[in-house]
């Protein structure tokens, strides 16, 4: 089993109440860094190699370092629970077991950044959650850890949780902001970056809830100790959603040593799959992320055994790697069928789509009514082209990261499994009562080349 | 949206769960308190938002009625029609739909006799079909209310309408 930091009381009774949670030590970690600078904070958590977890990946002391400090005007840290990802339920997991452990990660946080209001914008959907986290934020009040002067230092801090209004696209930071304030979650231009001018033209951090919770065990071990677990630039633990044709579906902390094959099979996690059927794909991180090919996901290309972790997922880059995006790990079995598949998720982004730039907007929309036409047997050899075509023209071409998230499930499912899609066009009436299957796909094969 | 020409107003309870909400902001920047505005509105308009009501939101934050519409109809939790007691919200993306969402959906579909987006005529339940809910694991699921009941089969999607048509299932 992995090391858990997280998770590690997840399962103690009424760990959800400060009692329990401080009975297990919680509450130390923001003993211990109210006795420390803020600098010397932002010095563990740049230690810590931490990367955050809402899907890019992007260090996290590195972010917190580029917060513009001009004198007299107030900065914000702002939680970003908006987790729509399809495939990603962790940050709602953390949160509703273990909500505590958000709150003490977001005053460390919010001290060390110098923020005196914090947010937490949560999708509004998890309806339930906010009253979770607002008695946490009571409890930790009454203790003294959060309001005025806390643990005596003279530090004031006050915490909101805002509801979100049902749209995916309010996960993107700049987006949220904007629904922060009340308008349309449009993604702003960027630069300025949050960092300068964020929440109400204040400099401002968007971090995670996962990364904003892995503070608390930072602080408590030391960025150097934290750096330790892990390998290479994926330090620490992660946790993983993992959710699809598997037998354990859940969340799990992992930390990032272990492989995709012992993930999925070994009884510590997913536990395999329902009814001895064989893998056939894998969209690891998010339904963002490149599928792969069960081939191409328990090895890399060159035939090296592939871990859950950010490099190694990664490896062969888009051609014959994915990434490890928010962790949002969804398994597909043998009997699933990857237009349909790729059909619900062109709909999501479509759906999803704030409209903004042109080649979203259309691009995303004209992608759902091609897959549908193929799903539904109505597709031509000609409509797999224009797919391509009409992906690497969304790809890199708007204002926000949206459109290429659109674009890659679409990219690789073609790159990947391109005979499936023929296949639908050549059988448009045996692929409406039947599935194309394995193939080769759990074989160890080569894409391609000319379809890379 | 539908055009109406009556007025609207909040009673005094709900005017002091506003208030209290527009006070989390910094002075000058009540307008962020809108969405969490809408879905009070919202729930204390049985389940929609009406013209009326959205006029209603703009008085009281003081902005634009077009900066109230341009909000609510953008994000997916807003009703711009008036909808049943119990709204289904089914989800279906991908991860869903490798564990049966379709099943749950068409099962739904003709034991109401109703099409995505249509209330039946009793006025009961609303079918919506919903985007990636972050369930996932626990899938195929639907939203009720507040909740979420997940882990669906034809015959808990069975128990659960018997469940709102005696009145006996918990919204809020
Ligand atoms: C379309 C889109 C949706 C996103 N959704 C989320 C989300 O639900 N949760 C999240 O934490 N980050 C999401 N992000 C990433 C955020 O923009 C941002 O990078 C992140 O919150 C930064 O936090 P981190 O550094 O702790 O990961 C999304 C990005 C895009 C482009
Ligand atoms: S890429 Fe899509 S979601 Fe992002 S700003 Fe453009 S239209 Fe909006
Ligand atoms: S795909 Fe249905 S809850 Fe995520």
């Amino acid at each position: 089993m992995s090391k858990k930091l997280l998770l590690k009381n997840a399962h103690v009774e009424g760990i959800r109440f400060l009692k329990a949670y401080r009975e297990n030590g919680g509450y130390s970690s923001l003993e211990k860094a109210m006795k420390m600078s803020p600098d010397e904070i932002l010095e563990q958590v740049k230690a810590s190699g931490l990367r955050g977890r809402g899907g890019a990946g992007f260090p996290t002391g590195l972010k917190w370092s580029f917060l513009a400090k001009p004198e007299g005007v107030p900065r914000y840290l702002v939680v970003n629970a908006d987790e729509s990802e399809p495939g990603t339920f962790k940050d709602r997991y953390l949160m509703e077991y273990l909500p505590h452990l958000l709150i003490e990660g977001m005053i460390i946080s919010s001290f060390c950044l110098g923020a005196k209001r914090s947010y937490i914008y949560i999708r509004g959907e998890y309806s339930w959650i906010p009253d979770i986290l607002e008695k946490a934020i009571e409890e930790a009040k009454e203790a003294g850890f959060l309001g005025t002067n806390i643990l005596g230092s003279g530090y004031d801090l006050e915490f909101y949780i805002q509801r979100g209004g049902g749209a995916y696209i309010c996960g993107e930071e700049t987006a949220l902001l904007e629904s922060l304030e009340g308008k349309r979650g449009n993604p702003r231009l960027k630069p300025p970056f949050p960092a300068v001018k964020g929440l109400w033209e204040s400099p401002t951090v968007v971090n995670n809830v996962e990364t904003i919770a892995a503070v608390v065990p930072i602080i408590d071990i030391t960025g150097a100790q934290y750096a330790k677990i892990g390998v290479g630039k994926s330090t620490g633990t992660k946790l993983i959603s993992a959710c699809g044709n598997i037998n354990k579906p859940g969340v799990y902390e992992i930390d990032m040593t272990i492989s995709v094959e012992e993930f999925i099979y070994s009884e510590d996690y997913c536990g395999g799959i329902p009814n001895g059927k064989r893998l056939k794909a894998c969209i690891p991180g998010g339904s963002s992320v490149p599928i792969v090919p069960a081939n191409l996901l328990l090895k890399t290309i060159s035939g090296e055994t592939r871990y859950m972790n950010y490099e190694s997922l990664s490896d062969g880059g888009f051609v014959s790697g994915t990434m490890m995006g928010s962790g949002g790990f969804i398994v597909l079995d043998e009997d699933q069928c990857i237009v349909e598949h790729t059909m619900t998720l062109a709909r999501f982004y479509n759906h999803e789509s704030c409209g903004q730039c042109t080649p979203c907007r259309e691009g995303t929309g004209w992608m759902y009514k091609i897959l549908k036409k193929i799903d539904s047997g109505y597709g031509e050899m000609k409509d797999i082209d224009l797919l391509w075509d009409i992906q690497s023209k969304i790809e890199g071409n708007t204002i926000c990261p949206l459109g290429d998230a659109a674009a890659w499930p679409v990219a690789a499912a073609i790159r990947h499994f391109r005979d499936e899609f023929e296949w639908h066009v050549r059988e448009p009436q045996l692929s409406q009562t039947q599935n194309y299957g394995l193939a080769h796909y759990a074989d160890p094969i080569v894409p391609k080349p000319e379809l890379v | 949206m539908e055009v109406q020409n009556s007025t609207y107003q909040f009673t005094e309870d709900i005017l002091a769960e506003m208030r209290k909400l527009v006070s989390r902001y910094p002075e000058g920047r009540e307008k962020s308190a809108l969405i969490p505005i809408l879905h009070i509105a919202q729930k204390n308009n049985d389940g929609w938002l009406s013209v009326p009501v959205m006029d209603a939101v703009a008085e009281f934050l003081q902005i634009q009625p077009i900066e109230v519409y341009e909000v609510a109809t953008f994000y997916t939790m807003f009703n711009m029609k008036p909808v049943g007691k119990y709204v289904l919200e089914v989800c279906r993306t991908g991860p869903c739909m490798l564990r049966g969402s379709e099943k749950i959906l068409d099962h739904i579909r003709t034991t109401l006799q109703i099409k995505d987006g249509e209330t039946t005529s009793d006025g009961l339940f609303t079918l919506k079909p919903a985007e990636c809910l972050g369930a996932c694991g626990y899938a195929p699921m639907l939203q009720l209310g507040k909740y979420y009941h997940e882990n669906l089969d034809v015959q808990k999607v069975d128990e659960l309408l018997a469940q709102c048509k005696s009145g006996n299932i918990k919204l809020d």
